[in-house]
């Protein structure tokens, strides 16, 4: 009897090892890649001596691109202002989809919602981005373009900022309902008892109640949305310039690296200020996950 | 309890056949002869044709393996250098990338030739543009068709990135070194999303290689001075918007590569180069390479 407790004993230690070592790996991993982040990202800054200043707040972009090469203009405020307008508007399109979905079938519609509209969207998730991308190329720029007539023939920051409405409609969509659906019975019956509509039960108690999570999904929402390359590159046109109206076409910071880090000199100028783009993105998202920890945090502790 | 531990053998043996099967893969890149494994990255430009001559390659010569990637000629060129790959693609010359150390230490192999059409809208109405034409378009100086005898319709630029070689080579030959209008332009890496655009947008007005226009693109091809752009004009020297597409290797070829670059340079493949849109640098005139000289 001894020998098999201390048998069971000494497998569970090398199972507590073996997870114990995969999980220090992923921790490793992550915070090798924001070092190496970090390390590349900052070289613009000691390196070729720019300052935080230029690059985040001036828009004349010309580094130069040859290794050891520096002298150029490192502005990059365009494309960071064309990164934050095209996420802040979409998730401006995307919320009160989002939200009435989630009423709807939390609230209104239960068995649909679980049934058939849950699964539905949790399908978008799974879309690849390119599918979105070309979606958008193919179908949404051309109806912005022939409603409109904008001068640069329909790529502009809405199509983009649609694009990225749908794609993260599914993500705040789900967290949103389960936050809703974790409101207690007792608030509803409550509310009712008190003699109020259905309306006023959604709006002054559910929602309210359930603000936490949705926050935290507004926010899941926003760093898929800041961090999608593909899709938006392919509709919001590239011009290197800010955005003069909604129609106008601008460029964003993703797109500025997946479009010209491969051709890069790797250790010139042009290079660097590409990876001090990167780390810019690391360090918004970053914020955005802390921002969800203390969304979470501050709805245990009520 | 043993259920489980052949489970563990499994993932074990499967693990092993993988780390096995890559340490044999890259010990073949030693062997001689027209066996072995070449790596090759860079230009998106030469990409379908060195996928092409892989494919060709590997069908002739069974034991060997080439691999093909993209990923720009900047990335072709540091990757060549540092060692990690065979052979870097790449549309311009490594000197104009690289510091002096590293680019004196690359081979270059002129493979092919990439001749660069403008391309333009149907609604456009232009078929022949003069250079001063050109470089005015391109800088924003005219901003409808009208002003240099087409229809009245707005001027959309559909640009590349200000890093790809093929704006480098259209912007040096095409505009005369004058840099295009970027804060005026779309931008687009990709070659056929850029046909696309010029296919629907109104009055665009793009470049691309000429290999991509081998089928019906449904797009207009401008002539430059009324020369219009094809292979046999960049051969005679009246088309000089090209440039060679280079392919690099750290100091003189060896084995499977060596046999692979003498296979691309070799009179029978330029038939299958010519077929694919790009051009052969042997059939180039002295007029032709007058207008390249470094």
């Amino acid at each position: 009897m001894n020998k098999v407790v201390q048998k069971a004993i000494a497998k569970d230690k090398r199972w507590r090892a073996v997870y114990i070592a995969c999980g220090l790996l992923i921790v490793a991993l992550t915070l090798l890649m924001g070092a190496f982040l970090l390390y590349q990202g900052s070289q613009t800054f000691l390196k070729a001596h720019h300052s935080v200043w230029e690059f985040l707040f001036t828009s004349d972009w010309a580094p130069l691109d040859k290794t050891g090469m520096f002298g150029g203009k490192v502005g990059a405020a365009i494309y960071i202002v064309g990164s934050l307008e095209t996420c802040l508007l979409g998730l401006l399109i995307c919320l009160p989809f989002a939200i009435g979905s989630a009423v709807f079938m939390t609230e209104i519609s239960p068995k649909i919602g679980e049934k058939f509209f849950r699964p539905a969207t949790e399908i978008y998730v799974s879309i690849p981005s390119v599918v979105y991308g070309w979606f958008g190329l193919t179908k949404l720029v051309p109806i912005i373009r022939n409603a409109f007539h904008p001068k640069m023939g329909g790529f502009s920051v809405l199509a983009a900022s649609i694009v990225l409405a749908i794609m993260i409609f599914p993500t705040i969509t789900t967290v949103a309902a389960d936050a809703i659906k974790s409101v207690p019975n007792s608030y509803r019956e409550g509310a009712y008892g008190l003699g109020a509509t259905r309306w006023q039960v959604i709006g002054k108690v559910v929602l309210p109640a359930a603000s936490g999570g949705i926050l935290t999904g507004v926010v899941l929402g926003l760093a898929r949305a800041i961090g999608e390359a593909l899709a938006v590159a392919m509709v919001i046109g590239k011009t290197r310039s800010f955005a003069t109206s909604l129609l106008s076409p601008t460029s964003n910071l993703t797109s500025a690296i997946a479009a010209d880090m491969g051709n890069t000199a790797q250790g010139g100028e042009y290079n660097l200020a590409l990876w001090s783009m990167a780390l810019l993105l690391f360090i918004i998202s970053i914020v955005l996950i802390v921002l969800i920890h203390k969304l979470g945090n501050g709805k245990k502790e009520k | 309890m043993s259920r489980k531990k052949t489970k563990v053998a499994i993932v074990a043996l499967v693990l092993l056949a993988i780390v096995t099967g890559c340490v044999i893969g890259s010990s073949e890149a030693d062997t001689k002869g027209v066996s072995g494994t070449v790596n090759i990255a860079g230009s998106s430009a030469l990409l379908p044709l060195a996928q092409s001559a892989a494919k060709t390659f590997m069908d002739k010569n069974p034991d060997s393996v080439i691999n093909t990637n993209g990923g720009g000629s900047g990335q072709g060129l540091q990757q060549v250098s540092d060692g990690t790959i065979d052979i870097g693609d790449s549309d311009l010359l490594a000197e104009e990338k690289l510091d002096k150390k590293s680019a004196s230490k690359l081979v270059d192999h002129q493979v092919a030739i990439t001749a660069i059409a403008p391309i333009i809208n149907k609604d456009a109405g232009v078929k022949n543009l003069t250079t001063e034409q050109l470089i005015k378009v391109f800088t924003g100086k005219v901003t409808n068709w009208k002003q240099v005898g087409g229809n009245d319709c707005q001027i959309v630029l559909v640009s590349r990135p200000s890093s790809s070689g093929t704006r480098a080579t259209f912007e040096q030959y095409a505009l005369k070194k004058h840099a295009s209008q970027s804060n005026q332009s779309l931008e687009t890496d990709d070659s056929g999303t850029l046909i696309q655009m010029i296919q629907s947008v109104s009055g665009s007005i793009g470049y691309v290689s000429l290999s991509y226009l081998t089928g019906d693109p449904q797009v207009g091809i401008v002539s430059i001075n009324g020369v219009k752009p094809s292979l046999k004009n960049v051969y005679n020297g009246k088309y000089t918007v090209w440039s060679y597409e280079h392919m690099y290797t750290k100091g003189r070829p060896k084995g499977a590569a060596k046999a692979f670059l003498q296979q691309m340079l070799s009179e029978e493949y330029g038939k299958k180069i010519e077929a694919m849109g790009y051009g052969v640098a042997s059939k180039l005139t002295a007029a032709a390479k007058a207008t390249h000289t470094k």
